[in-house]
């Protein structure tokens, strides 16, 4: 069980966090103009690597703010913790 | 029979305080200090067990939480027994009862010892092949498997102990008390460190407390003595917590680990009362230091696992630290110097040593020297090759190995013994380490997985890392210790240390005989009965993964996890398959490292708080008053109230018609509520719901549907616009919490330009729901001045208004499709309105109903259960509910998915009603829909979704979901049953009152 530090209100354990998958998808501005092709790209398609993958957590049984975690899915690694519309660290892209 | 197996004791064992107990229902005596398994020793029993597929005579291998043999079951009573107790680590108290395991009906005469002459026909496998085919014959096998193989006995009645779990913070954490552990543990607090040290057994000091030899000194004091001063120096330390009889279970990543304190299972019975009995502990230390130690290896040939067959460190242990003497004509057999210090201290304690077999052809240690001069003989170079006695060792049979070591020479050495040391070495506990995510190394020198690298801020030191002797270890933990803890100097630094241990190894994991492999028992793993002939047969079999033979031999499941034979597993695998043991990987070694009790899992999590449930203020009213309760979530909703001899069937009708007849009263408070304010409130609605809200009238209420991304429904519920930036929304009751989820991960994540706050007032507010011809009536009486015309106060709107002097919020709503008015009022005034409605209706027969009758009600009505006629696959289409799909918003959650390929098809499921040919029979909930029976095979249309009979239609309605259903009105189809097929017709979902006149009745 790892430790996550919510941006809010600090290191906490992680049963107290859920995880929401994948960070940086944007809902489309206008799902209308989309074919079923782009529409089903943005409703079904998530990354599942090993190695360090960008999420998105919420404090849920905290202050229930949503954040983003840059973590090794290999190892549980945090690598950075940052808020949402924040710009993500470029460095593990 | 004989006394002197109690040779001079240690200080460990208390001779004036003796200890009566049974094993197997007749009475021995040990001493306070005695385990089980040292006191059986002491009263000459070896034999305590079968093994579990041929039912072999085992006994007691190890001093130890890694015996594999000696598991016994505790407590006779049916609230304590305990299955799966290992001897080797209970300590005896006044009153212990214990017996065997696997063995029926006794230890001495076992039904199930047929099996080991049946083994031929018991191979690897055998249960896959046999017992799996064909599958119906299973339920025979399995009496018969279960009855002969016995895996002890579960408890029957509630457990009485008490448990509990407690956090516990620390800078470090140092597991294991031996040597390293108790250097590490005081260096660490000395320095300033908050530190907590661990250990499973009930002493400090692992094995080297009771090593009393001259060969091994540390500053010139023999070693066990130099660490008896450590340990009573570390017992002073403030800042230092030890904890014994600690055992850890998981070490999980971050260094979050998981411990057992056993409180009370040494004590007599009578002194545990009241007292928690085990603690799990969960840890979170900054640092963490394994010193687990190592575990002895055994050695692998023919029948070597006969009664008296012992770890050669573990005859040492029970003579230095028990003072029980194992044998009185011991043999050991080894390819270390391991052997040779037990076979010192034996002689020195006056305990017979007959002969040592050693491996190695040529050694010459200051160990092997001393053991010379003593006349015991030393066969170099030999291995045994077989061993004999039924129940308890009587003699070996030895050869000579030749020199490849892969065969035997010359001719047979027949020795006698009672009892047989083994030494193969030492394997390092890296189970630990291996769990925290660490990555081990082979070290092809004595063949030993070490840790490499390492997950979190943590090391291992001592021999779980390899360093097998005290030279090493001591030589090596002062700058360890250093590095790790980031400080300057340690008091161990300049420690003058003798050792006479001589580290050659001649390793051979498979010691070879002279019999052909197929005639022998090598085994492996003791406690599955897995043989090294079993794992060539996987292996001949085609299974190369040692995870796949682990599973097809089961070597290494059982309740020891394969401590001790794991790695001659992967050996023998490696020989034989021809590939390198360090590329062949271990078996993955998961928590616990030691079996936990239930107990210790759920700590104080049983009875009512096992689960723990939710309940509305009304909810004592409930229980009163009878009523039958359903879970619903966390919640309890009283589910219907049966009068007298009534069984649900009739409470249900009862109240469904008193409702429509007259008046009902619903508890609704489970109901989520969700407070939505913010300047742009509305548009977020517009967003989340599928209709339209910007024109929503402050005052009024709106039924809404909420649908995923997918454009799946989700929830549904009704939200009334208290003012001009306020509204209150209402959910299902099971989906308070994600719908609140949900809507936050909107707002936070996708539309944080939104003015809007959300806040959960579930729990604020009690709501109770007055519905039928008869609930203006009530209302009006129970608030006199709000004027309840359906001018002013039309269906679906809501009124500010007070009862007394509490302010509530009523509604006009209906679930019910009768008039109905909702009532919500903080939480705490909740009972004393639904009194006061209760007592205002009165006269009108108010008549309370549950969950049942309010399911009934609205699927007269059609309307929908979100989780019951819907399944996360149905659209609102699909629900025949496109009126509340706007057409001329431009975006909600879930739009754009309503017009995809799939969800426009016109054969999905859709919601329809059903009517019976017999308007009696009611369907079940869940059958199948066909239209032809005849076809092959026949093709499943949908199910039924909801079904009751309606007192008040009186005749059986019910909804489904069928394969292009909207267009089937009138046509017939057919629920076949077990015995039956029933006709019923497609019919709209609304049964009753379609023009809703009975709103405004
Ligand atoms: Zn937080």
């Amino acid at each position: 069980m790892f430790l996550i530090h919510c941006p809010y209100c600090g290191e906490r354990e992680q049963s107290e966090f859920k995880a929401g998958g994948e960070a940086h998808i944007v809902r489309p501005k206008q799902p209308t103009e989309l074919s079923d092709d782009q529409w089903a790209e943005y409703l079904f398609m998530r990354k599942n690597i090993k190695g360090v993958q960008f999420e998105r957590w919420v404090h849920a049984h905290g202050c229930r703010k949503w954040f983003n975690i840059v973590r090794d899915t290999s190892n549980d690694e945090i690598k950075a913790i940052y808020k949402m519309g924040e710009k993500p660290p470029t460095k593990y892209k | 029979m004989t006394n002197n197996l109690r040779v001079k004791s240690s200080k460990f064992i208390d001779e004036t305080y003796k200890i009566s107990f049974k094993f197997n229902n007749k009475t021995y005596y040990g001493y306070k200090g005695d385990t089980l398994a040292s006191a059986l020793l002491a009263n000459n029993i070896h034999l305590v067990g079968r093994s579990f597929k041929y039912h072999r005579p085992r006994g007691i291998m190890t001093a130890g939480s890694e015996e594999p043999n000696a598991i016994v079951q505790l407590h006779k009573n049916t609230s304590r027994t305990e299955p799966n107790v290992r001897a080797t680590e209970i300590e005896i108290y006044e009153g212990l009862e214990a017996s065997s395991q696997n063995c029926w009906p006794s230890v001495n005469f076992d039904v199930g010892g047929i099996n080991n002459f049946l083994s031929p026909v018991l191979p690897a496998g055998f249960y896959y092949k046999t017992f799996m085919w064909p599958a119906s014959f299973w339920e025979k096998y399995e009496y018969f498997i279960r009855k002969s193989a016995g895996l002890g006995k579960s408890p029957t009645e509630p457990d009485p102990d008490i448990y509990e779990h407690k956090y516990i913070h620390c800078d470090v954490l140092v597991i294991g008390a031996g040597i390293s552990g108790i250097i590490a543990a005081k260096t660490s607090a000395k320095n300033g460190f908050k530190t907590l040290l661990v250990d499973e057994k009930p002493h400090l000091g692992g094995s080297t407390i009771y090593q009393n030899l001259e060969h091994f000194k540390i500053n010139n004091q023999i070693s066990s003595s130099w660490l008896d001063k450590e340990i009573n120096e570390i017992k002073k330390i403030d800042n230092l917590e030890i904890k014994i009889r600690t055992s850890v279970a998981a070490f999980h990543g971050y260094n979050f680990l998981l411990a057992r304190e056993n409180l009370t299972d040494h004590l007599p019975l009578h002194q545990r009362n009241e007292k928690v009995r085990h603690r799990l502990l969960k840890i979170r230390a900054k640092k963490v230091i394994s010193a687990t130690g190592s575990l002895e290896r055994p050695l692998v040939f023919d029948n070597n696992d006969r009664p008296g067959i012992m770890l050669s460190s573990a005859i040492e242990k029970y003579s230095n630290l028990f003072g029980v003497a194992c044998g009185q004509k011991n043999v050991l057999f080894t390819n270390n110097d391991s052997a040779y210090e037990t076979a010192i201290s034996l002689f020195q304690k006056g305990i017979n040593v007959r002969a040592i077999i050693d491996n190695r052809e040529e050694v010459d240690s200051k160990l092997v020297k001393e053991i010379e001069k003593n006349n015991i003989k030393i066969y170099k170079g030999y291995t045994v090759v077989n061993t004999f006695g039924y129940k308890k060792i009587n003699k070996i049979s030895i050869m000579q190995l030749s020199k490849d070591g892969q065969k035997v020479v010359g001719s047979k050495i027949s020795i006698d013994c009672d009892c047989l040391g083994m030494s193969g070495g030492w394997t390092p506990a890296v189970h630990l380490f291996t769990q925290s995510g660490g990555k081990l190394k082979f070290r092809d020198e004595d063949q030993v997985f070490i840790p490499d690298t390492y997950p979190s801020d943590q090391i291992s030191i001592g021999s779980c890392n390899g360093e097998f002797t005290l030279d090493e270890i001591l030589s090596r933990i002062s700058k360890k210790l250093k590095d790790f803890l980031n400080i300057k100097k340690t008091e161990y630094e300049n420690l003058e240390i003798q050792s006479n241990f001589n580290k050659t190894k001649r390793n051979i994991w498979l010691l070879p005989s002279d019999k052909i492999i197929g005639k022998t028992k090598p085994f492996v793993d003791y406690q599955n009965d897995a043989t090294a002939k079993d794992i060539k047969l996987a292996l001949r079999e085609g299974f190369r993964s040692i995870e796949h033979v682990k599973r097809y031999t089961t070597t290494g499941m059982g309740t020891d996890q394969g401590k001790l034979g794991n790695m001659h597993a992967l050996g023998i695998i490696s020989e034989t398959a021809g590939s390198k043991m360090g590329e062949l990987g271990t078996t993955t070694f998961r928590p616990p490292y030691t079996p936990l009790t239930f107990g210790a899992i759920v700590g104080r999590n049983v009875g009512e708080y096992f689960d723990v449930y939710r309940k509305t203020p009304i909810h004592d009213w409930h229980v009163e008053n009878k009523a039958k309760f359903e879970n619903v979530g966390q919640w309890k909703r009283a589910w219907f109230y049966p009068k007298e001899n009534e069984g649900m069937h009739e409470a249900v009708q009862r109240e469904s018609k008193a409702a429509r007849d007259s008046a009902g009263i619903l508890d609704a408070s489970t109901l989520g509520k969700i407070d939505i304010q913010g300047t742009d409130a509305s548009e977020f609605l517009n967003r989340v719901y599928t209709n339209a809200w910007s024109k929503l009238a402050i005052g009024k209420c709106r039924y809404g549907l909420m649908l995923n991304e997918d454009g799946m429904v989700y929830d549904d519920g009704v939200t009334t616009r208290l003012d001009e930036n306020h509204y209150i929304m209402t959910t299902t009751t099971g989906g308070a919490a994600t719908v609140l989820g949900k809507l936050e991960d909107y707002l936070q994540t996708e539309w944080p330009e939104l003015d809007v706050y959300l806040t959960s007032v579930t729990d604020h507010y009690a709501t109770i729901s007055v519905c039928g011809p008869n609930s203006k009536k009530i209302i009006s009486k129970v608030i006199p001045n709000l004027d309840l015309s359906d001018e002013k106060f039309p269906h679906m709107s809501f009124k500010n208004t007070k009862i007394d002097k509490v302010k509530c919020r009523v509604m006009r709503i209906s679930f019910t499709g009768e008039q109905s008015y909702e009532i919500n009022v903080q939480a705490n005034y909740g009972k004393s309105v639904w009194d006061k409605c209760m007592q205002a209706g009165k006269e009108f027969n108010i008549t309370p109903y549950g969950t049942e009758t309010m399911h009934l009600l609205r699927a007269e009505k059609g309307f929908i259960i979100v989780g019951q006629d819907t399944d996360a696959t149905m659209t609102p289409i699909d629900l025949q509910m496109d009126w509340i799909v706007s057409k001329k918003k431009y975006d909600f959650i879930g739009k754009r998915s309503l017009y995809r390929s799939d969800t426009i098809r016109e054969d999905r499921k859709q919601l329809i009603g059903l009517v019976t040919e017999n308007p009696k029979e009611v369907l079940e909930e869940g059958a199948q829909i066909i239209a032809d029976a005849n076809k092959s095979p026949v093709e499943m249309l949908g199910h039924i979704t909801s079904s009751y009979y309606s007192p008040n239609l009186e005749k059986s309605i019910a909804l489904g979901v069928v394969k292009g259903g909207k267009n089937m009105m009138g046509q017939k189809l057919i629920i076949p049953m077990e015995n039956k097929q029933i006709y019923v017709t497609v019919t709209d979902p609304v049964f009753l009152d379609k023009e809703n006149k009975r709103l405004n009745a």
